[in-house]
């Protein structure tokens, strides 16, 4: 296991890398400068700026110096926020999005099992199709419709949570609740399929014939293997909902990092858009290997320290 | 699957998920203190306390006055500092920090200010005239990076060399010669030179508490000091929440009535909105257009017109060659050719009022007369389609062709999108044989286009750098950094030069002469077709009374605001 971990600590790395490079290239094709004000700037005044900020360095030159100072752990400071430090800007902006994004996985995971659960469990009935129906309608409206019709109606009609603002945890439930809407659809569907299809295997039918009870039956042996499956996207899933929605933050006012990498990449922030990316794909590469581990874990088939080729 | 396996997933997911709780808890911590707060002011708001809630668009970029590029600092620096010179509520420069109006050489270059002697830090510590000498020297030092360094430019002796780094800073014509008195030299007489100490970048800063900060200068409210009415508070450098709060230190604080000022960004209108409905805040900022037509007849909206002009921008040169919009006729034919009115009130319908001029209304008034720019210069270019299709006939004669096709640029915003749509639908239809290609491109691209002339014609706007119709003139000098149209005209530059240099000790010389000026460019030569003034809609609530709007610097001046309830 320490040997596994090892390994795909090290392809982690390379991964970060290749994903910065990448970036920084790409970055330097966005035209213009970062300059606010660049209507208003001289020819010279700009030459000025660009040696003060060493955009003036060749490309190539400036990359040699990024991935330096990466090593080194410093993120360089933004150019929207005057002298702000990058790693200081994730960290204000970062908490907003990761806790959202936690509790709309963490709610919307549990209701969206257990819905789908009652779906397969009482197939083809009203609850199957009423379940079903909730899972098209969460797939099919975008989290910021919901998301302003919350606003409305639970914020402004009936006044029983803040319309918008970041104040503690009560200003946290309409904007959770929005996010939450699409796991609990995707996590809804995937657990139908999964557990309908199980429940129709060979091992089920031996289950049933020795004698349990069909609610023994589904906890004990099915669930746990159609879960895996949801394992698979839920991770990925995880990532998108905690890097922040740009437009569920805007919309309640949620001082997240979604609006702000949007914005770092408008206003060409170099060293917002390569934090944010740096610190996104960090994100979702250490998911990914928790993902690999919870297989192994749940999966005794899916085997991490055996052979060499893992 | 072992049961004990079982147990260890189970044990892991709760591990991975209390890490990321931490996280999360962490975080809200932090957030959380400034939103205690605010529920601790609403609370005491009601015992007498004078609180007003308002809405902003944007977060603060920067508390360092030097860097500051946006009008989101300039708002911030509006409230908390002020420079040698204020705006009243008509806008005009009236002495704020300088006690009364300075002393003027012969030849109007030399500027000797006395400054009052009770303007003190928030830090306790006097305003004195090294703080200008201080701040000034740090602007137009490129080692500062400051964007704005070149409103010094051409104004402070010395400033030119010293921001191109042929000159040490401290080579500045500015000295102070005592604690109170400070003298500046300036590069040749500017008439509105006391709009530029009105200016953010002209502002004061402490010496000793900026050297102290280094880096750290400007970044949260902890590393920033007032000398105006309000002290910032509770800015944690990126944040959506901000305080003001009344400075004690500030001399003039007996007239200061709110004792706090609560802040929230909100980038949705319609959240702005939702907040202002529900009590939640007594100010909005600007609404865009849906929300400002449904509520523009609201007793709470306030309509208020900025200093900001927008025009459809002809490109004369593209690839080194002449484009038909070389043609006379054909700019006039296009700057005719489409409605106005139709198009503020209907698409923008935000406040914003249709003009047949360049300069905007309300920026500088005729010296002799007083009267306003706009109506000295009057109606340069009109809407009028038979006149358009008549210049459009000729111009295709002149050309030798019977059709046209031109591209036009502008941003990707929504209302860019519905205003390109606008514009050619109305040229289209108004010319025959025109064909209009539109590209809606990101801002940073559409300003890279506009520089390297890689358009025809584009949808563009200016606000002023300072009171004074020149901040628009002089864009369209031959090879003008921001000309970016290929017009070159040697009358226009003699006029443009004759108002700065010539003229600059006789105002009303001056202004006869920026007047002929703006009407060769529109009326002439229709370099640029005027479109509007940029207005905006707000709504506040009735007790809110004082709030000062304003149509250069800060948006507005709280200092005055008082809660009636």
């Amino acid at each position: 296991m320490a040997k596994y971990l090892m390994k795909r600590i090290i392809y982690m790395v390379i991964t970060l890398f290749i994903i910065a490079s990448v970036t920084f290239f790409l970055m330097k094709f966005l035209p213009g400068t970062p300059f606010q004000n660049e209507e208003k700037l001289t020819e010279d005044q700009r030459i000025i700026l660009d040696e003060k900020y060493g955009l003036d360095k060749p490309i190539p030159v400036q990359y040699a110096n990024y991935m330096v100072n990466i090593v080194k752990g410093d993120l360089g400071v933004s150019f929207q926020f005057d002298n702000q430090p990058v790693t200081h800007l994730l960290m204000n902006r970062v908490g907003p999005s990761l806790e959202l994004g936690f509790q709309a996985m963490v709610v919307g995971t549990i209701i969206g099992i257990l819905l789908g659960m009652l779906a397969a469990m009482f197939q083809n009935t009203w609850i199957d199709y009423g379940s079903t129906f909730l899972a098209v309608l969460g797939k099919s409206i975008p989290s910021f419709v919901f998301a302003a019709v919350l606003q409305y109606y639970i914020g402004v009609k009936l006044q029983l949570l803040p319309v918008a603002s970041w104040d503690g945890f009560a200003s946290s439930i309409m904007p959770t609740i929005a996010l939450a809407i699409f796991p609990v659809a995707t996590a809804a569907r995937f657990m139908r399929t999964e557990l309908i299809e199980v429940l129709g295997s060979d091992y089920i039918t031996l289950a049933k014939a020795k004698g349990n009870s069909r609610m023994e039956v589904s906890f004990k042996h099915a669930i746990r293997n159609a879960l895996i499956p949801l394992i698979t996207v839920l991770g990925p899933m995880a990532v998108g909902l905690m890097t922040g929605s740009l437009v569920v933050e805007q919309i309640f006012a949620i001082p997240g990092i979604g609006e702000q990498f949007v914005k770092s990449i408008q206003t060409n922030d170099f060293p917002i858009i390569m934090g944010t990316t740096l610190f996104f794909a960090f994100l979702l590469t250490v998911i990914i290997l928790v993902i690999d581990i919870l297989y192994g874990i749940i999966d005794p088939r899916i085997r991490l320290a055996g052979g060499d080729k893992s | 699957m072992k049961k004990s396996k079982y147990y260890l997933f189970i044990g892991f997911v709760l591990a991975v998920a209390m890490v990321l709780s931490a996280c999360g808890g962490g975080s809200d911590s932090s957030s959380g203190e400034g939103s205690g707060d605010k529920e601790g002011s609403d609370g005491s708001g009601s015992s007498g306390k004078q609180v007003f809630n308002m809405i902003e668009t944007q977060e603060i970029p920067t508390g360092d006055p030097s860097l500051a590029t946006d009008q989101a600092s300039f708002i911030v620096f509006g409230q908390t500092m002020e420079g040698l010179y204020g705006l009243d509520k008509d806008d005009n420069p009236v002495p704020a920090i300088a006690d009364g109006e300075p002393d003027i050489s012969e030849d109007g270059k030399e500027y000797t200010f006395k400054l009052r002697e009770d303007a003190k830090w928030s830090n306790g510590d006097p305003v004195t005239a090294n703080d200008f000498v201080y701040a000034w020297q740090r602007a137009v030092d490129p080692e500062t990076g400051s964007e704005y360094a070149y409103m010094f430019d051409g104004v402070i002796k010395n400033a030119s060399e010293i921001i191109n780094g042929d000159k040490d800073p401290d080579e500045l014509a500015v000295k102070a010669e005592d604690d109170y008195t400070l003298k500046v030299t300036l590069d040749i007489p500017i008439e509105y030179f006391d709009s530029l100490l009105a200016f953010g970048t002209y502002l004061p800063l402490n010496e000793k508490f900026v050297e102290e900060k280094g880096d750290k200068f400007g970044t949260n409210s902890d590393n920033m000091l007032a000398n105006g009415p309000f002290v910032l508070t509770d800015w944690d450098g990126s944040g959506l929440n901000w305080k003001y709060e009344k400075n004690d230190e500030y001399y003039d604080k007996d007239n200061v009535n709110l004792d706090e000022v609560n802040v929230q960004v909100s980038k949705k209108p319609s959240t702005a909105v939702n907040l202002f409905e529900t009590d939640k805040t007594d100010r909005t900022a600007a609404l865009s257009a849906e929300y400002a037509k449904q509520y523009q007849n609201d007793p709470n909206a306030a309509t208020f017109e900025e200093s900001s002009s927008w025009y459809l921008k002809f490109n004369q040169k593209r690839d080194g060659k002449d484009t038909p919009l070389a043609n006379k006729n054909i700019r006039k034919a296009l700057a005719m050719a489409f409605d106005k009115k139709a198009y503020t009130d209907q698409v923008l319908a935000n406040g914003s009022v249709p003009t047949d001029g360049y300069v905007p209304r309300g920026l500088a008034t005729n010296p002799e007369t007083d009267e306003d720019f706009r109506d000295d210069s009057g109606d340069l270019i009109s809407y009028d389609v038979d006149k358009a299709k008549e210049y459009w006939e000729k111009g295709l004669k002149e050309l030798g062709e019977d059709s046209l096709e031109l591209d036009y640029l502008s941003d990707d915003t929504e209302n860019a999108k519905t205003t390109s749509e606008y514009f050619k639908n109305q040229l289209e239809s108004n010319l025959d044989g025109l064909k209009l290609n539109v590209s809606n491109v990101p801002f940073k691209v559409r300003l890279k286009d506009t520089s390297e002339q890689n358009y025809d014609i584009v949808m563009h706007g200016w606000g002023a750098d300072y009171l004074d119709p020149m901040t628009y003139l002089d864009l369209y000098v031959t090879d003008g950094g921001n000309n970016e149209t290929g017009y070159s005209s040697k009358e226009y530059d003699k006029l443009i030069d004759d108002a700065k240099i010539k003229y600059a000790n006789d105002p009303e010389k001056r202004w006869e002469t920026m007047l002929k000026a703006e009407k060769l460019l529109i009326q002439e030569d229709t370099v640029i077709a005027p479109i509007y003034q940029r207005g905006r809609i707000t709504l506040i609530k009735p007790y809110v009374k004082g709030l000062e709007e304003h149509l250069f610097g800060p948006d507005y001046s709280l200092k005055n605001v008082t809660i009636e309830k």
